[in-house]
Formats: C-alpha cells, sequence, structure tokens
C-alpha cells in the first residue's frame, strides 16, 4: 500500500514536470532563436559594422566586387510603404467586418461569414504570392496604366487580404467583450444602431481593436514568400504606388542562401533578422499592453 | 532557401519518377547534380536521356544558381556541380582547403547569353555600351525614348529585370557588360531563375531582361548584339555563338572535385559524346565543336 502510494506521487510529480516544460518551452524556444540569431550575426555587429551605413544608405551592394555596402534604408522603405498600405485597407474592412459579424448579422450568415474568413487566413502565403504575379500584374498595369504591375500596390492588396483574417477575428472578439449591459442600456437610451457601435462598443472595445491592428501589422511586417513574388523585388525607395519595392524578409529570403555561410553577407542578414525581431518584438508588447488594458478596466 | 517557383517544380517533378524507381532498384548508382539554374533544363534533359542509356545510374538534377552549385561541391555535397560562370581563383582555394582536392573544369556547352525584351518593342538591335548604361551603377540611360524607341504614354520607362546575386548569368553580365568593378544600378527587379526573367518581360512591354538563349518564347524578342555603335550586330544564334561573332557567348561548365572516376566520368564522358551534345541542340543551347569536344 504505502509503495503504490509512493509511486503514485512519483508520477505525479513527473507528469507535473513534463508539463511544466511545455509550458516552459515556448519561452525557451523564443529565446533560444533570437540567441542564435544575435550569435550569428554579433561577430560582425561589434566589428566592423556601420550603422549610419546600415541605417542611411539605399545601397545595398552585398556581392560588389569593388565596392560592398550594406545599406538597408531602401529595404526598411520598403517594409514600411507595403506594410502601411495595407493597413490602410485591411484596418477600415477588417474592423468593418467585425462590426457587422459581431452586431448586425444573423447567426446563420455569422457562421458562415466566420468559416470564410478562417479560410481566407488557410491560404498558404505562396499562394497569395502567385495570385499577386498572374492575376494582379496584368490586371493592375491595365487599371492604371503602370509600366509594371509588381509594385507597392499588388504587394500591399496582398498584405491587406492576408492580415484581414486576423484583424476581423481579434476584432470581433473584442466587441463580444463588451458586456450586454452596455448594449441594453444603450438602445433603453432611444440610440439608433449606428449610434450604438459609434458612440458605445467601439470606444469600449477600444483597445481590443487596436490589438487586433497591431497582429495585423505585425502579420504584415513579417510576411515574406508573397511580398517577395508580388512587389517587384527591386532595391528603390518608391515614390509611388506604382515603384516596385523590396522588403527586408524577401532580402533574407533571396539571399541567405547563396551567402557563404559566417561571411559578413551571412551576418549582415542575420543582423536585418536581429532588426525584423525588434520590429515584431515592439509591435506585440504594444499590442500585449493594450490587450492588458482592456482587462484592467 | 532556394524558393524559385520553377526550381521547386523542377524538383518536384525530378523527384517522383526517381522515388518509384529507386525503391525497387536499391543498388542503383546516384550521381548528384547541381547548380547553374541556366542549365537546369539542359541537365534536367541530359539525366533523362542517360536513364535509358544507363539504366543503372540514376543522375539527380536540382538548380538554384552557379554560386549554389559551387558552395555544394567545396562542401562536399555534389559530384557535379553545374556552372554557367567559372570558378574564382578563392573558391579554388576554398575547395582545396575544405576537401584536399581542387575542381576540374569540363566545358559542356555553349550559351549565347540573351538580352529580351517583348515581342511588341520595335527595338531589333543594341550595343554592350547601351547595356552598360542601361544596367551599370551610374548608367545614363533610364527611358526608352534614350534609345529612340517610342513607348505608349506612361510606359517610357525602361524596366530592367536582372537576377539574384548568386547567379552566374548574373556574375557573367556584370564582368562581361559593366567591367570589371563595376556594379548594377539599384532598382533592377531581381528574379529567381532563368526562366522567370524570360516570363517577367513577356508580361511587360517596357522591360528588358537577360537569360540564357535556351528560354526564348514566341512572347519574346531576343536583341542584335553590337560590340560599339557603328559595328554590325549579330543574333544569338548557334552559328554566331561558335564563330565568335556574337559578343557575349560563353562556355557552360561541368566541375568534378579533382579527377572524376567511375560512373561520374562515365557520365561526363557520355555528355561529350555525340548523343550528349544532341540535347544540347535540342535545348537551345550551342554544342562543344566538333574537333574539341574532348578537351
Amino acid at each position: 500500500m504505502l509503495i503504490r502510494r509512493r509511486w503514485e506521487a512519483l508520477t505525479e510529480v513527473a507528469i507535473e514536470l513534463l508539463i511544466r516544460l511545455c509550458g516552459i518551452s515556448a519561452i525557451l524556444f523564443v529565446f533560444g532563436i533570437f540567441f542564435f540569431v544575435f550569435r550569428e550575426g554579433s561577430a560582425f555587429l561589434f566589428h566592423g559594422f556601420k550603422f549610419l551605413e546600415f541605417f542611411g544608405s539605399t545601397e545595398w551592394y552585398p556581392t560588389s566586387q569593388s565596392h560592398v555596402r550594406y545599406g538597408v534604408l531602401a529595404l526598411i522603405a520598403g517594409t514600411a510603404s507595403v506594410t502601411v498600405l495595407a493597413m490602410l485597407i485591411a484596418v477600415p474592412f477588417g474592423i468593418g467586418a467585425a462590426i457587422f459579424i459581431s452586431e448586425f448579422c444573423g447567426s446563420r450568415l455569422k457562421e458562415t461569414l466566420k468559416i470564410s474568413i478562417e479560410m481566407l487566413a488557410a491560404i498558404p502565403s505562396v499562394v497569395w504570392g502567385f495570385i499577386g504575379l498572374t492575376l494582379m500584374n496584368p490586371l493592375i498595369m491595365k487599371l492604371f496604366g503602370a509600366p509594371i504591375g509588381l509594385n507597392v500596390l499588388n504587394g500591399g492588396l496582398i498584405l491587406a487580404l492576408m492580415s484581414l483574417p486576423i484583424i476581423v477575428s481579434v476584432g470581433e472578439d473584442a466587441l463580444k467583450a463588451v458586456p450586454d449591459s452596455y448594449r441594453e442600456a444603450a438602445l433603453a437610451l432611444g440610440v439608433t444602431r449606428w449610434q450604438l457601435v459609434y458612440r458605445v462598443l467601439l470606444p469600449a472595445a477600444k483597445n481590443g481593436l487596436l490589438a487586433a491592428v497591431l497582429l495585423g501589422v505585425g502579420r504584415a511586417v513579417g510576411e515574406t514568400m508573397a511580398v517577395l513574388m508580388a512587389t517587384g523585388h527591386a532595391v528603390k525607395i518608391p515614390a509611388s504606388l506604382l515603384d516596385s519595392v523590396r522588403t527586408l524578409t524577401a532580402t533574407i529570403a533571396a539571399e541567405l542562401g547563396e551567402a557563404p555561410v559566417h561571411s559578413e553577407h551571412y551576418q549582415v542578414l542575420f543582423i536585418i533578422g536581429i532588426l525584423l525581431f525588434m520590429i515584431t518584438f515592439v509591435v506585440n508588447l504594444t499590442a500585449y499592453l493594450f490587450v492588458r488594458g482592456i482587462r484592467g478596466k | 532557401m532556394k524558393l524559385s517557383a520553377s526550381a521547386l517544380l523542377v524538383a518536384t517533378l525530378a523527384w517522383l519518377p526517381l522515388g518509384c524507381s529507386r525503391s525497387k532498384q536499391p543498388e542503383k548508382t546516384v550521381i548528384q547534380n547541381t547548380g547553374s539554374d541556366t542549365m537546369v533544363n539542359l541537365a534536367q534533359a541530359w539525366a533523362e536521356e542517360y536513364a535509358k542509356v544507363n539504366p543503372m545510374v540514376s543522375v539527380e538534377v536540382s538548380g538554384g544558381g552557379s554560386g549554389t552549385g559551387i558552395a555544394a561541391l567545396i562542401n562536399g555535397t555534389v559530384d557535379i556541380a553545374n556552372c554557367s560562370r567559372r570558378f574564382e581563383p578563392q573558391e579554388i582555394e576554398q575547395a582545396k582547403k575544405n576537401t584536399g582536392k581542387g575542381p576540374r573544369e569540363f566545358t559542356v556547352g555553349y550559351d549565347a547569353l540573351a538580352v529580351y525584351v517583348h515581342k511588341n518593342n520595335p527595338l531589333e538591335e543594341i550595343t554592350l555600351d547601351r547595356l552598360a548604361e542601361i544596367y551599370g551603377e551610374g548608367g545614363k540611360i533610364t527611358k526608352w525614348s534614350q534609345l529612340g524607341v517610342r513607348m505608349p504614354a506612361g510606359a517610357d520607362e525602361i524596366i530592367r529585370v536582372s537576377r539574384q546575386s548568386n547567379s552566374g548569368t548574373y556574375h557573367y553580365f556584370r564582368e562581361g557588360i559593366l567591367g570589371k568593378g563595376r556594379d548594377f544600378k539599384l532598382g533592377s527587379r531581381d528574379m529567381h531563375g532563368s526562366k522567370d526573367v524570360v516570363e517577367l518581360v513577356s508580361r511587360t512591354p517596357g522591360a528588358i531582361g537577360y537569360s540564357g538563349m535556351g528560354y526564348a518564347t514566341s512572347e519574346v524578342k531576343m536583341l542584335r548584339i553590337a560590340k560599339k555603335a557603328g559595328d554590325k550586330s549579330f543574333a544569338p544564334t548557334v552559328e554566331n555563338t561558335l564563330n565568335h561573332t556574337y559578343p557575349i557567348a560563353r562556355p557552360l561548365y561541368m566541375y568534378t572535385l579533382g579527377e572524376p572516376t567511375g560512373p561520374v566520368k562515365k557520365y561526363i564522358d557520355w555528355v561529350h559524346s555525340d548523343p550528349g551534345q544532341k540535347i544540347v541542340t535540342q535545348s537551345g543551347y550551342v554544342p562543344l565543336p566538333k574537333t574539341g569536344a574532348q578537351r
């Protein structure tokens, strides 16, 4: 009897340890990845890395024979322009869709809509890139008279469609979290449905909606394959929506395979990785702080 | 992380039949063959034909660019590297340091590096200097009107299509046309495969691009090239490549580590033989001249 009880206690402890390990593993992985990325880039980061050139120059010549230059300003501009455009399109549509799903539509339509939006999220990014390359490219050339259809507009539209599902589902959750007593109180005062949304729900769900937008931004900044195919992959600060650009992520994807391991070029690509890591970290942290803001209330 | 869509497709197709046949005959010899994207279709055609000639040997082909093939050979992970450019001195040193053997070079055919424009582009010929002004850093030509070509309103900009920087074609173009030490003008669309360049040019009326002659389609036009203004210009054809009148023709290489032996040597010998060279012609490239076949 005593032996059996001891055995049970032991398995209890073992299982608890195992589950605890599973829980902590996510933290270990994040730190492990950050450590690895940082280590690969660190040798060059501390010896001979020119911050001013890196952030201030648009000249990206990693394999030049005469004068190697690592300026990522044009790549940052590329990522920023595509992301901003994507958010300008996705935020109104996404929040609008979230309001419709949560407040206006019947339960059957609601299910259909939610399933189709989840389907949208499940489309692989290379398929989105393919759509950008073969469908949107000729369309943009025809509609806008652009010399080439692989540009900021194409990449921004594709990214908007890709980040919509996140914005819609997180946004809908935020609206659902507003207590029904708010709605009832407002309706009792005789407001119209539009006034209810505009005056009561949006202010009440403000933080959650902001978190939805920021998660969408994180998705857009980190996307690689689709933008590699849809933006034209040209190192250039865009002067208009119809200019081709190249993003930070696409540069890593396109060049890491060819860069000899531990060469300067390889290490600079990892430094770009650190930069991306920091951008998404800041975006996610802000989103988290906003979400915590809702719960705190 | 070579993510060219066409390369992926080729790799997938290459795997399908091999996976089945290998499971039936496990004693088959496998030759790994990686590298130049210009040569990937040609190498695949060789591999398929050789499977009929010698069913006991299967050649597994993948692309990715000459730089990928060279890196793989230096790391000792492939038997043969396909290259559309020569090994550079430091790469030979690296190979010796890593494996103890220097790379052995075989010329297996020629490619006329073709300059492509859209099929509706009225331009027929161009000089090397002008190409350098279009593609080179600091080059002055950015508009079709500067070349005397009238484009519809709004499409005057020359859309430069280029390659990713580990491509042998990119290196050859940089050295052969821009001149030693000169870099590309930024803002070109850098494609990931020879075929992608031709495809983008075929879809873009204002584009110009460079790629192997084997990738020509009816949707694009290959320009005749002259050395300088006033010279006679030549089309990228088999004759013009063999008699050296086409100015940007280049050899296509296969590299092995040290002198090849056994099945690898037999394969390269077969590539040099008449049946092997016939496939070069069929793939749209230029075969070795009859006399110098065994270099």
